[in-house]
């Protein structure tokens, strides 16, 4: 029997039945004999202070055990440092309850801790807070007059390109010139789960069932602020119900959460309110300016992109945005300028793919905009300027298979047969737009360690710190060791996000399969070893002689590639080696030398067809077609599942989501999931996802560049540039809602 | 959430004494009163369950070949009920046009009457509201105001009326039937609802105690020539920015008469009678101009919402066009006829 294949395989989830029958636990699901309820109770300005806090009335409601507020609450760490975390920007973190200053609104000002949710509800609302309100700032076009090249960089964001040739120059000569300035809206993560901490307290130790990407970046977190020790801290999250980075950074609920279990030494749940996550947890509003130097050709000559976001007052919050068209495309003269400007709002959190989409909506917007100019395909305009080398860095890339992907998505999609000309498709009273735009992610690798217990019964439990929040890594992990080990899948069980496991970087950033999976592969491949090494030493061994190179694992046992007869199995070599099991821990680490000598990005080709009402300004998507290149696919399924959420997220993006705000209240007005819109199933068309065939043997040892963001960057901009060629209108600003879309 | 005393009402004269105490007020599906509950935005002392009341769950044909339909028909029952798809199919399109399945199957006719605004300050208890909180004020006029009325607003609230259902029970000219302390009586829907003036927290003109038992539907007069039209910021679940129930009865190609409702622009589904008038006569496309003019005299948006006023224009333009032709909008069908 050969061995069973797994990898590049498409197989559904191997967490899927739990999650279908409601057996997988989240956050929210724990409970304990004596669990107490903790709800939050916001401040009602967005900046200021608390002048009074009236608590007397909640901690009077029978069953309410204590009122936190900035006034009673224990002492905990005071310095920045014992706040940061893994991932967390520069500057100094949000700290609850930490004084009487209210920095942002929805900020919470005070928990209420009963016996029972109802109860702590309810005395959450006869919480009394007087304030003195300053005037707050959230309108970025004000602020930005006073945007700042932050001082410090965020660790693990490059910082935006040196600047190369002349581009002010060069922009001046250029024959066709375009300088434009695009706009996204503030968008909020809304995963399906909310932010939730249970703590299971017994003794004074700790079992924190935390929603995070990342278990033990919030036990270090918990250590660090409480002043605990890590034996007495323990986080298990096994189940994230959607975080899109949201869960990255250590939330103020876990804060909270800790907080009352230690103080009143019982066990907590404190669950957030949708209304709360709109609070602490956003995508940068950000405005991009992209000025596009060519000749009546296409050649680009110059490239200038500069971006302001927004940002906290308290932290530094950093984006890769301007470094994308620099990268992607050939050009000689090229000026990047990223700043940040104060808004009095919460840090924004990494988003899907954190920068890429708004700084390519703009990118990718203006070289539509330019290929409109000067009268060229817009795919042709790409080609013609496609960078076969990071100009930004001077590398080499690992691979780059985006030509294939242009044109293996242009070839599904249609696209030769394109009328060039704006408003000269229809059908009935619709105009027909169709548009492109390219994708770019860096496929990043960082430090990640996994072990895995095989036992003499042929069946294994792969572990590993960091986290599947529904991305399929439960899947891919049991997959790769499955295949090294020649086992069936079912015989392998992974388990995730648990602060005793190997220790392992947060879920983010598209890096958890090529890292992860590699140190999964290299335990596997250590394992063998020590499973091949018995298999020798057995008396009269059919393997004596064998070396790795001519053996296979499969069906539960060692055979001889050569000669299938000559085998031993994986019980005989348990026996020969008087044990039961057997555990290995191996570590991941990026290739530094690959790093320094090449760059690696997944590419996508994102076509998009709209369908808008001439005389009503109703949009529908009404096709879209993304041709992915990133390397090895370790499974298609769950693959392609990665590249339909993405590309619902830049649906999103292109036409719904947007927090509101009043600026004079400096607050978002729809905070909530009944007027932050969403797209619905009617929103999302048929999507059809194709991964071009890309070999990568530098990125990671598994051949893997990452799937999780890819496929919204893209998406948003050929949205856009198919509504231009629908109507003959230019959208700049997201998201493209009716009102903009209307014709006057 | 507040705690509350919880009844359930028996049969109709005690829910009538259970729902005449001071701070009571009577549950439906509970789609939206229990939501203004958990936000603090209601705070009812004592609930009174019309669940029991099995009589108000029947849809019956009138003598006169209209529809009662009974007040606790969930949404989902009453767009799927064959009387109604073949009488008042209007309404079925309306309601369709709305929410979700799931919100469907709870909420009621009843409750749907009684739906409250979605504005934002009234829904955030840290904003200021006057028809949450009266006399704070309305922040929305300077604010964030894209979602807000046109027509009909006040300078103390310019909050629009959410449903899609009574924009359809306008155009049809259906009857609340209202039972009270006083006894029985039957509202119009154009007085059903109120315009905000200076007093918005009143949404309509139904006393305290008083009970919706049905909802009176003439005989149709329309055939397939009606239709709802709904614009909104996503292709499903979100509320109209502007909609518009027509149903006009044809004499060759000319409209013999016509009803026509907005929703979306006020506070109250919004019918004007002359518009109705002037439309007689006249071909489709002129009349929807003539209704659209005469419908949206008068109208003044604030600074997000002014598109409303165009799109709204439009939007009687298409929906004229769409009933004179028999053509009624699918709510399935994405593609606007």
């Amino acid at each position: 029997m050969l061995t069973e294949r797994h990898v590049g395989r498409p197989r559904s989830r191997v967490d899927g039945p739990l999650k279908v029958t409601g057996r997988a636990k989240y956050a929210a699901d724990y409970a304990t004999n004596g669990l107490l309820h903790a709800v939050v109770v916001t401040a009602p300005i967005a900046k200021g202070r608390i002048a009074r806090m009236d608590t007397a009335r909640a901690e009077a409601v029978p069953g309410v055990l204590r009122v936190f507020t900035h006034e009673n609450r224990p002492r905990t760490a005071w310095f920045d440092r014992s706040w940061q975390d893994q991932v967390g920007p520069p500057g100094s973190p949000f700290r609850p309850l930490y004084d009487d200053r209210v920095h942002f609104a929805l900020q919470p000002a005070a928990l209420v801790v009963a016996e029972e949710f109802e109860v702590a509800r309810h005395a959450a609302g006869l919480v009394g807070m007087e304030c003195e309100a300053e005037t707050p700032e959230t309108d970025l076009k004000r602020a930005m007059t006073e945007a700042y090249v932050p001082p410090k960089r965020r660790s693990g964001i490059a910082p935006p390109p040196k600047p190369r040739g002349d581009e002010a120059k060069a922009f001046a000569a250029a024959p066709v010139r375009l300088r434009e300035q695009y706009g996204i809206a503030t968008e909020f993560h809304n995963a399906m789960e909310p932010h939730a901490t249970t703590v299971i307290w017994k003794d004074g130790e700790l079992i924190i069932h935390d929603k995070t990407q990342g278990a033990q970046n919030s036990q270090d977190w918990v250590c660090s602020i409480f002043g605990l020790a890590k034996s007495k801290v323990r986080v298990v999250s096994p189940f994230v119900g959607g975080a899109f980075g949201s869960g990255l950074r250590p939330g103020p609920q876990l804060f909270l959460a800790v907080m009352a279990a230690l103080s009143l030494e019982r066990s907590v749940k404190l669950v957030l309110h949708r209304d709360h996550h709109f609070g602490l947890m956003h995508r940068p509003e950000t405005f991009v300016t992209v000025g596009l130097g060519a000749t009546p050709e296409g050649k680009l000559c110059s490239v200038q992109v500069e971006a302001v976001a927004a940002t906290s007052r308290f932290e530094d919050h950093q984006e890769v945005v301007v470094n994308w068209p620099g990268l992607l495309y050939d050009v000689e003269n090229a000026a990047f300028d990223y700043r940040l400007a104060q808004l009095d709002t919460h840090t924004p959190s990494d988003m899907r793919a954190p920068g890429a989409p708004l700084g390519m909506f703009a990118a990718e917007s203006a070289l539509d905009e330019l290929a409109a100019k000067i009268g060229i395909c817009p795919m042709e305009l790409r080609l013609l300027n496609h960078a076969d080398e990071d100009r930004n860095d001077g590398k080499n890339f690992t691979s780059k298979e985006l030509r294939a992907a242009y044109q293996v998505a242009a070839d599904r999609f249609g696209w030769r047969h394109r009328s060039p000309e704006p408003r000269s498709m229809r059908e009935g009273q619709e105009l027909i737009g169709w548009g492109m735009a390219t994708g770019v992610w860096e496929a990043q690798t960082v430090k990640m360690s996994a072990s895995i217990l095989l036992r003499a019964d042929g069946t294994a439990e792969v572990r590993c710190g960091t986290a599947d929040i529904g991305t399929g890594t439960y899947t891919i992990l049991s997959q790769i060791a499955a295949e090294e080990l020649g086992l069936p899948l079912p015989a392998v069980n992974t388990l995730l996000n648990d602060s005793a496991y190997p220790a392992a970087q947060v879920e983010g950033g598209s890096w958890t399969a090529a890292s992860a999976g590699t140190a999964v592969q290299l335990c596997a491949r250590s394992l063998k070893e020590k499973l091949l090494k018995a298999a020798r030493g057995i008396t009269n061994s059919p393997l004596a002689s064998a070396t790795m190179e001519e053996v296979r694992f499969t069906g539960g046992r060692i055979v001889l590639a050569r000669d299938p007869s000559h085998a031993v199995t994986l019980a005989a070599c348990f026996r020969e080696l008087g044990e039961e099991k057997i555990e290995v821990e191996e570590t991941a680490t990026p290739g530094l030398l690959s790093k320094m000598r090449y760059s690696s990005y997944a590419h996508a080709a994102v076509f998009a067809e709209v369908r808008v009402d001439e005389e009503l300004g109703q949009v529908r998507v009404t096709r879209v077609v993304n041709a992915v290149a990133a390397g090895r696919i370790l499974n298609p399924k769950t693959a392609r599942s990665q590249i339909l959420g993405g590309v619902v997220f830049g649906i999103g993006q292109a036409l719904h989501e947007e927090g509101i705000p009043d600026h004079a209240l400096g607050r978002w007005m729809n905070h909530n999931m009944a007027e932050y819109h969403l797209p619905v199933n009617a929103d999302v068309p048929a999507v059809e996802v194709i991964f071009v065939e890309e070999r990568d043997a530098l990125t990671s040892p598994i051949g893997v560049k990452g799937l999780g963001e890819i496929g919204i960057v893209g998406t948003a901009a050929a949205i856009a540039n198919a509504i231009h060629h629908a109507t003959g209108k230019r959208l700049r600003g997201l998201p493209m809602t009716l009102d903009k879309v209307l014709p006057r | 959430m507040t705690p509350f005393a919880f009844d359930r009402a028996g049969d109709l004269p005690a829910a009538l004494r259970a729902g005449g105490a001071p701070g009571a007020r009577f549950l439906a599906g509970g789609t939206n009163l229990v939501d203004l509950m958990k936000y603090g935005v209601e705070a009812p002392r004592r609930l009174v369950d019309l669940g029991p009341l099995d009589g108000l769950r029947r849809v019956e044909e009138t003598p006169d070949g209209g529809l009662r339909i009974g007040a606790l028909v969930t949404n989902a029952d009453c767009a799927a009920h064959p009387l109604v798809m073949e009488r008042a199919p209007l309404l079925a399109s309306a309601i369709l046009h709305g929410a979700t399945p799931q919100l469907r199957n709870m909420a009621t006719t009843g409750g749907n009457l009684l739906q409250r605004t979605r504005c934002y300050y009234f829904y955030d208890t840290a904003t200021a509201c006057n028809k949450r909180a009266p006399g704070t004020g309305c922040p929305a006029r300077e604010g964030v105001n894209r979602i807000h009325a046109i027509l009909g607003h006040s300078e103390h609230c310019i909050a629009t009326h959410p449903s899609d259902m009574c924009v359809a029970l306008a155009a049809l000219e259906a009857v609340v039937e209202v039972e009270g302390p006083g006894g029985a009586r039957r509202i119009p829907m154009a007085d059903f609802h109120r315009l905000p003036d200076d007093a918005p927290e009143r949404d309509t003109t139904l006393a305290h105690g008083e009970v919706i038992t049905a909802v009176a539907i003439p005989p149709d007069r329309f055939g397939s020539h009606h239709t709802y039209l709904k614009l909104r910021d996503r292709l499903s679940y979100a509320f109209a920015l502007v909609s518009v129930a027509v149903g006009v009865g044809m004499e060759g190609t000319a409209i013999r008469e016509a009803r026509i409702a907005l929703g979306g622009v006020a506070h109250k589904p919004w019918r004007r009678e002359e518009a109705e008038a002037a439309m007689r006569g006249l071909a489709p496309e002129a009349a929807g101009e003539r209704a659209a003019a005469i419908l949206l005299e008068g109208a003044r948006g604030f600074s997000h919402n002014a598109f409303k006023i165009e799109l709204a224009r439009r939007a009687i333009g298409r929906a004229v066009r769409q009933a004179a032709s028999g053509t009624p909008q699918h709510h399935a069908n994405k593609v606007i006829l």
